[in-house]
Parts: C-alpha cells; sequence; structure tokens
C-alpha cells in the first residue's frame, strides 16, 4: 500500500519534488519496517503495562514465531500477525508526509518519523488494539485503524504542518500543478486494491466476516470516489483527481466500520465522508492559512473522525459477535466511546506531535534554505531529477 | 535575409507546414512553446478550487527567407494559420546577418 501512497502523493506535487516525495513514503518503508521488529511490535503488542503501552518482553521478536500468538490471531503463525501489523505502522508514518512535501529536509522528515512511530503509533496502537489497552478495554471499535492510523496521522500532519511552516509562494496561491494525474490515479488504484488486505484481512481469518468487511471496503470506496465526482462536477467539471481523492475518503471512513457494520452501509459512510472531506477542503483552501499541502487531515483526520462516529452508529453484533450494536441498534453508549477515543487519540498525537516538530525545529532544524526550495527537492535532498536527459 | 518567427496554434502546425511546402518553402525549426496574448489563459480545477494557467502551449515556426519572399511567405502562414479567434498568434520578422549551410559551407542567400 505504501508504494500506492508514494505515487499517490508524488503526482500531485510539482515535477521538481517529484522523487523527494517518493522518497519520503519509500524511506519510511525501509526505516519503519526495522524499528517494527526490533521494538516497535512490542512496544505496541507486547505484554500490557498499565494499558497504555506494552512490555519489552518481545523485543527483537523474542518468542515471535511460527506458532500462533496465544493472544493475537490464534489461527495463524504469530510472524504472520506482526508482519501483517507492521504494514499498518508503515503506512500510518508515511501518511503525514502529505502535509510537509516540496519544503522539509529529508533528514528532518526521518528524525520526526523515527520519534513519532516510537511515542505515537507505539502507544496509540497498544491502546486500541493491544491486549489490556485502556481503549479497548472501553470497548472502543475500531476494525482496522480508522483511529489508530487515520485520525493519528491526520491530526499529526497537521500539528507538523503548523509547525513547519508554509511553502514559498503559499501565502501568494502560486499555483502549484500537479505534475501527473495518472500517476496520482495509479497509486489511489493501488491504495484501493491494498485496502482490501487492511479490511478483510483484519477478520484474521478467511471467511464471512472478512468477506463482508471486503465488500463493504469497496462499497465505501466506490461510494465516495461517485459523490466527490458529483461535488466537483456540480461545482465545475467532474474531476478525476477528485473522484481518485473520493475513493482514498471513502476507504479511510469505511477502515474502522468494515468488520462491524452491514456492508451496505458503505453507501452512506462513503457519500458522507466525501462531503466531509470536500466541506473541510474547501475550507482550507479559502481561508489559504495552513499550508497542509494534501490535505493529509482533511481526507484522512476528518474521514477518520467520521469513520469513528459512523462504527458507533451502524455497528451491529449481527454482522459481527465481538463487536457491539451501534445507535440505530438500540445501543447509544457505542458512539460516546468512540468519542472518547477520537479525543483521547487526537488530542495526544496532535500535542506530542507539535512538540516533537518544535523541537526538532529548535535544534536541527525542519526546512530546507530558500535556495534549496526553489531549485527543488529532487536535486537539492537527492542529487537525482525525476525526468533527465531532455535533448537526447 | 529575414526571419520569421509564427507563433500559431498547435492544431495549425499541419496546414501552416503543408502552405509553406506548397509555396516552395521547405526549411523551419519547429518548437513548443508557451505564452499568453490577449485570449486570457485556462482555468483549471485541484481537489477542490480552481487554479489560473495563463501560459497557453503554442508552437514555435521559424523560417528563414529571402528580403523579397517576406510579404508572400507572411500571408501563406496569415492565412493557414487563420480561425479568427483569438488566440491565433503572431508573426515577427526579423533581420538576418548571415547563414551557413553546414555540409557546403556555402553562405548567405545561397545557404537557405
Amino acid at each position: 500500500m505504501t508504494p500506492g501512497l508514494a505515487l499517490f502523493y508524488g503526482g500531485m506535487v510539482r515535477r521538481k519534488n517529484l522523487l523527494a516525495t517518493i522518497m519520503m513514503s519509500f524511506a519510511i518503508i525501509g526505516m519503519v519496517s526495522v524499528l517494527w521488529v526490533l521494538y516497535g511490535y512490542s512496544l505496541s503488542f507486547g505484554p500490557d503495562k498499565s494499558g497504555i503501552i506494552g512490555g519489552l518482553d518481545w523485543l527483537g521478536l523474542k518468542s515471535v514465531g511460527q506458532d500462533p500468538s496465544f493472544v493475537y490471531a490464534t489461527t495463524v503463525p504469530h510472524l504472520a500477525f506482526m508482519i501483517f501489523q507492521a504494514t499498518f505502522a508503515i503506512i500510518t508514518v508515511a501518511l503525514i508526509t502529505g502535509a510537509v512535501v516540496e519544503r522539509i529536509r529529508f533528514s528532518a522528515l526521518l528524525a520526526f518519523s523515527a520519534l513519532w512511530f516510537t511515542l505515537v503509533y507505539c502507544p496509540v496502537a497498544h491502546w486500541v488494539w493491544g491486549s489490556g489497552g485502556w481503549l479497548a478495554k472501553l470497548g472502543a471499535l475500531d476494525f482496522a485503524g480508522g483511529t489508530v492510523v487515520h485520525i493519528n496521522a491526520g491530526v499529526s500532519a497537521l500539528a507538523l504542518a503548523l509547525v513547519l511552516g508554509p511553502r514559498r509562494g503559499f501565502k501568494e496561491r502560486e499555483p502549484t500543478e500537479p505534475n501527473s494525474i495518472p500517476m496520482v490515479v495509479i497509486g489511489a488504484a493501488l491504495l484501493w486494491f491494498g485496502w482490501f488486505g487492511f479490511n478483510a484481512g483484519s477478520a484474521l481469518t478467511s471467511g464471512g466476516l472478512a468477506s463482508s468487511a471486503f465488500v463493504a471496503t469497496n462499497i465505501s470506496a466506490a461510494s465516495a470516489a461517485l459523490t466527490w465526482m458529483i461535488l466537483s462536477g456540480v461545482s465545475r467539471r467532474p474531476s478525476l483527481l477528485g473522484a481518485a481523492t473520493g475513493a482514498v475518503v471513502g476507504l479511510v471512513a469505511i477502515t474502522p466500520a468494515a468488520g462491524f457494520v452491514q456492508p451496505l452501509t458503505g453507501i452512506p459512510i462513503g457519500a458522507i465522508a466525501s462531503v466531509l472531506s470536500y466541506q473541510v477542503m474547501t475550507w482550507r483552501n479559502k481561508a489559504n492559512r495552513v499550508d497542509e499541502s494534501l490535505d493529509v487531515f482533511a481526507c484522512h483526520g476528518i474521514g477518520g473522525i467520521w469513520g469513528a462516529l459512523a462504527t458507533g452508529i451502524f455497528a451491529t453484533v449481527i454482522v459481527n459477535s465481538s463487536g457491539a450494536d451501534g445507535v440505530i441498534y438500540g445501543n447509544g453508549i457505542q458512539v460516546l466511546r468512540q468519542l472518547i477515543s477520537v479525543a483521547a487519540i487526537g488530542g495526544y498525537s496532535f500535542g506530542i506531535s507539535w512538540g516533537l516538530a518544535k523541537i526538532l525545529k529548535a535544534t536541527i532544524g525542519l526546512r530546507v534554505n530558500a535556495t534549496e526550495e526553489t531549485v527543488g527537492l529532487d536535486i537539492s535532498q537527492h542529487g537525482e531529477r525525476a525526468y533527465g536527459g531532455m535533448l537526447r | 535575409m529575414k526571419l520569421i518567427e509564427a507563433i500559431v496554434r498547435q492544431e495549425k502546425l499541419d496546414a501552416v507546414k503543408t502552405a509553406l511546402e506548397d509555396g516552395g518553402y521547405f526549411g523551419m525549426t519547429v518548437s513548443a512553446v508557451s505564452g499568453r496574448g490577449r485570449q486570457g489563459g485556462l482555468t483549471l480545477q485541484w481537489r477542490v478550487g480552481e487554479y489560473k494557467v495563463d501560459l497557453l502551449p503554442k508552437i514555435k515556426v521559424e523560417v528563414v527567407v529571402l528580403d523579397e519572399d517576406v510579404a508572400r511567405v507572411l500571408n501563406v502562414i496569415t492565412t493557414a494559420a487563420r480561425t479568427g479567434e483569438m488566440g491565433d498568434g503572431k508573426l515577427f520578422v526579423l533581420p538576418v546577418e548571415n547563414a551557413v549551410r553546414v555540409r557546403t559551407g556555402e553562405e548567405g542567400d545561397n545557404a537557405i
């Protein structure tokens, strides 16, 4: 999925920053993969410490082997569950990069990512999915990462972008034309496909529940893509970039709900996600105050919050007996549980991300200099360019 | 010798080329350029909102001709490139000091 995200983001930036944008996601695939097996998996899923964090018992994959775990996914090898969870950690960190493209220094991004992974992702994953995590015990539902992945990444992206500051020319509304919308669409298609693994896979077995989540996921993405296409069509012309964005927003929103709601519920969940995300993006664009460049918050933050609440509205034990009933099945308290998890994770991630960004800004610095930014990050950060040899 | 620089619509390149060929003028240099004139720009859309692109893609045709042919060539190009709408382009005539044919070393009028 994360290489898909690299293309999704890469296509939307200017040509001079295409490689740097792809590189952010690609480097994070490498770095978080390594950190995950060294200590991340243990911090997130290791034996519980007061509901806050996992212990260090599984450091370096100690006691994580070919036999199933006694606690998680008890029908598949523990290693399979571990590497499945790695993909969530990787994409969550990579999602944040969309907010800071075209001006962040590569080394600063890596430093932020490593710290953020350790101090934000691992604890939050433990709260929600770890055995004994406090939000899990509270009964907050998150099937495949609406809070852990999307709200988490969305609010952190906003915090990092606020501290980092806008790109040059942002205030003057200098146009930043996407270098390749086809690349964005290839990225969205890879994400859409990969999301089946995320959401259906979160059933942790191949059976009825996995199929139900699979169908809900596709329906929500489709409904959201259609909705965005209509919204852009009403305001101007049916936009392909908009439809691709809508599909991703629909995938985000169904993520926490996929295995708890009736598949057809994907239609309203996706459609409403598109409307909300479109509206927030429009406000940000009109206000022109915050350069959260590729709208990670509007897509993942808003989509994730709506998805978390929608789970509290539409969930039913008919679909998943280990889930809960939502509001429309007579269980009003579930929305409250969802709200608590949204507020706790939103507040914690935003606060820690803001603090980390401030510390890095004051120490190693976050931005490239003006010349490096003007030349573009491909050449200034990586010494490469996307399209060379124009004359031969 | 004069250099005629013709900025024309992309879709008129073939018409201009054929018209010049019919008039006996084979040599030309063609490049893709962007620019603006009175026609204004295009409004494109992002995920939400719009942005203006006011430099539009055009084709530049460069032809070097003898002084006495200038009026005729200008007429040939204008006729071939015209649609009557804004954005049809513009022609410029510039003096040329000298010309050399690389293969033979011929200079001046003989070289074009």
